[in-house]
């Protein structure tokens, strides 16, 4: 099954690597990692997908637990959770017919065109890994010149209650 | 000790010297901080990136003794015989690039076996690192994977806090290794500096308490078990438990089988004891651990030597797991109940409850048990721990069980890797923790000899028998050197078969006995090679000669060599074959 894991660690050089070295070294898979600040510039946070039964996820989360300089490991996955991920793909897309297609595609999917020569566009897209596989499977046919993934970043729910509500009007 | 009493031991210690005025060089806060922790003794070899460092090292030698090793794969290898022989930190300090490669295969030891060290070492100055400069290697990465911590230090100002910190991680939780990378630049850096700026740092992580719950139910599976065994390992050295083990397993009559590293952290001697258990584990060990249905495990992280086949391990068997790593916890077997906990404080609490229980009902427990000791007594008596004597070859066996006899039990022995430790493992009854130091988990051929010569640096009035093979020899022998040169009166002892033994066996036992490349019998006169470096040397080749040479050799004073001529074609049984179920044991060659 897949599992997000959200990795706290100090923000120091070769941190990282140490959590990519643990997964190699015991025969972990990475589907997508990324790193970023968190609030407190000192820690980042590593999102990594991976697959595994459930022992397999236990003993990768003990693991990294393990490391110094980790702070705290989340299996995202075990609560409700937002997870999103964004895509830049290059499409060709000419003048006409072709060009009208994508663009459709693009307003379906509430992606953008973040650039355009007379031949391409540059798609951006984001989404759950679904959506994102969906929209790239569609464009396929098209032509795909090119695809960047940043891989997933993971979040859990609020909870349930009048304050998400409350948050949820704001936001509209 | 909770980091908290950890932080105000330190910060309440006193400093053993005057604080050191108007800032310091990077080389000198390290001395500096090394002795605030405690050392007194490094394992180390110079070169051009500890320059600084070893000349700060000259001018503090009142305080700390350094022991000019032939290889830094000896030093690391003696700071973990040290270590383990005291339960201190161990020390070693080598040069950049080849310096650190060569400590690697220590590291990887004492990362295996649980051992708490820190290993320093230089780097190429900031300014070249990256630039493939001469004796440069990236450390920090290659150790990486063998580590508990590691760290390139790159302002001198960081040196206190984080040599504080590799001591803190070294010994706390299970204990391993921490490399600390120093770069000249930073070693001849100058700063300020106080010895009180680094007494709290901030990634200490928190002893966790053990939970009463889990053990209250621990201790009733124990108690409504029928067949139970209790199997142990390193972490009763580690943690101190060998006597609240004992008094555990004689308060509830529970069978002990201890693993390799385990030996000595339970008497061999004690009638509770069925011997060691695994691939060349008694016959009772394995019998018991196959028929239980109560596994319970303390300090041990089921290892495939131990477990065989895992599918069929221990197959009727509940798990109970207790060990200090969680990630032990369910990494091999998954357990029905697991703590995770200090081997000593969960025994200690687990004897706590069981005299809060009702001694009748608790007596009529260990009285249902008797059965089951009937049987396992069964088993002793069937397949007891045996070799077959000769009079015209000497039996690798009896070399062990004539030790044994002229130390009186009292020996600290150190191995290799190979048939010889496990001659060790099987006929040498240890009596205390700490008292066998083997190369467990990463089977390090050449450990023995250097890890004797740190453990007499560690005592150096106790005798000190380093059993090796005439392969793992030839690996490290350069160290008897380092031996003659600071007295430290080790004695090893070849088992010399001009085989290396193990794979000969497995070719022998699984390969059609095809030996591909097994046979080292073009060898140095042990003798003559002792000699040449100073240190005496005996021969033994005839049955008769034995233990008058054993005993000559005991005797003398200062280093010896004992060469000792013996079967060439022994095997080690029982064994399990790899992969093979642990009851599956082949008790000894047919035919003979």
């Amino acid at each position: 099954m897949r599992h997000t894991l959200s990795i706290i660690v100090a923000d120091q050089p070769g941190e990282l690597s140490r959590i990519v070295g643990l997964f190699s070294a015991r025969g972990f898979n990475i589907e997508t990692i990324s790193v970023g600040e968190t609030l407190d510039p000192r820690w980042s946070r590593v999102t990594i997908v991976t697959r595994g039964d459930d022992r397999t996820i236990e003993q990768i989360v003990k693991q990294c637990e393990r490391l110094a300089r980790v702070r705290e490991v989340h299996d995202v996955t075990t609560r409700p959770h937002i997870e999103r991920e964004m895509a830049l793909i290059t499409v060709d897309a000419s003048a006409g017919v072709g060009r009208q297609e994508v663009l459709s595609l693009v307003n379906v999917f509430r992606a953008k065109v973040v650039d355009i020569s007379h031949s391409q566009l540059i798609v951006e897209a984001s989404g759950n890994k679904e959506k994102v596989d969906t929209f790239i499977e569609l464009l396929r046919p098209l032509g795909i010149a090119d695809i960047t993934r940043t891989g997933h970043i993971a979040i859990n729910r609020l909870a349930a209650g009048e304050e998400r509500n409350t948050h949820e009007h704001l936001l509209r | 000790m909770t980091t908290e009493t950890l932080i105000e031991n330190i910060a309440t210690r006193q400093p053993p010297v005057a604080p050191l005025a108007e800032g310091a060089t990077g080389a000198e806060i390290l001395i500096d901080t090394l002795t605030y922790e405690g050392v007194d003794t490094i394992f180390g070899y110079p070169g051009g990136a500890v320059l600084h460092i070893y000349d700060e090292l000259w001018r503090a030698r009142d305080r700390i003794t350094h022991y000019l090793v032939r290889h830094e794969q000896g030093a690391v290898h003696m700071a973990e015989g040290y270590a383990r022989a005291s339960g201190r930190v161990g020390v070693a300090l080598v040069t950049s690039g080849p310096g650190a490669t060569n400590a690697v295969t220590g590291i990887a030891n004492a990362y295996m076996d649980s051992t708490p060290l820190v290993v320093i070492t230089g780097q190429v100055p900031k300014h070249l690192i990256g630039t493939d400069a001469f004796q440069e290697v990236d450390t920090v990465g290659i150790t990486r994977p063998c580590v508990k911590h590691n760290y390139l230090v790159r302002e001198a100002s960081d040196i206190a806090g984080i040599v504080r910190e590799a001591f803190y991680l070294a010994r706390s939780g299970r204990p391993g290794p921490v490399v600390i990378d120093i770069p000249k630049d930073v070693s001849a850096a100058k700063t300020s500096y106080s010895r009180l700026d680094h007494v709290g740092f901030p990634f200490s992580g928190d002893v966790s308490l053990v939970d009463r719950a889990s053990l209250e139910r621990a201790l009733e599976g124990l108690l409504n078990a029928k067949r139970p065994v209790l199997y142990v390992g390193g972490g009763i050295a580690n943690s101190g438990a060998h006597e609240s083990l004992q008094m555990f397993a004689e308060t509830l009559r529970l069978p002990v089988a201890p693993t390799l590293m385990g030996l000595g952290g339970f008497p061999s001697a004690h009638p509770l004891s069925l011997g060691m258990l695994g691939m060349h584990g008694t016959y009772a060990a394995n019998m018991a651990v196959a028929q239980s249905d109560l596994l319970f495990a303390v300090g041990v992280r089921f290892d495939d030597r131990v477990t065989g086949k895992l599918a069929t391990f221990a197959p009727q068997a509940r798990v109970i797991h207790i060990d200090i790593d969680p990630a032990n916890i369910g990494k091999n077997v998954a357990p029905c109940l697991s703590i995770a906990a200090d081997a000593r404080q969960a025994l200690l609490s687990l004897l706590a409850i069981s005299r809060e229980q009702d001694q009748q009902e608790l007596q009529k427990a260990l009285d249902a048990r008797e059965v089951w000791w009937e049987q396992i007594r069964a088993w002793q008596q069937l397949q007891p721990l045996r070799f077959t004597g000769s009079l015209c070859q000497i039996k690798p066996q009896k070399v062990i069980t004539e030790l044994h006899r002229l130390t009186n039990g009292d020996a600290i022995i150190t191995t290799d890797v190979g048939q010889h430790q496990m001659w060790v493992a099987q006929f040498y009854p240890f009596k205390r923790p700490r008292q066998l130091i083997t190369s467990g988990g990463l089977g390090t051929m050449g450990f023995g000899l250097p890890a004797a010569i740190g453990a007499q640096v560690a005592f150096p009035h106790q005798p000190i028998v380093a059993v090796v093979g005439d392969g793992g020899f030839q690996m490290t022998n350069q160290e008897l050197a380092t031996a003659v040169q600071y007295e430290l009166p080790v004695k090893i002892l070849i088992m010399n078969n001009g085989y290396l033994g193990m794979v000969r066996q497995w070719q022998e036992m699984f390969y059609d006995r095809t030996y591909s490349e097994v046979d080292i019998s073009v060898a140095p006169d042990f003798v003559k090679l002792a000699e040449a470096f100073g240190a005496l040397g005996l021969r033994a080749e005839r049955p008769d000669e034995l233990h008058d040479v054993l005993a000559a050799a005991l005797a003398h004073k200062g280093v010896v060599v004992i060469d000792v001529v013996v079967s060439k074609e022994e095997n080690v049984f029982p064994i399990v074959p790899a992969g093979a179920n642990s009851s599956d044991m082949i008790l000894q060659t047919e035919g003979v």
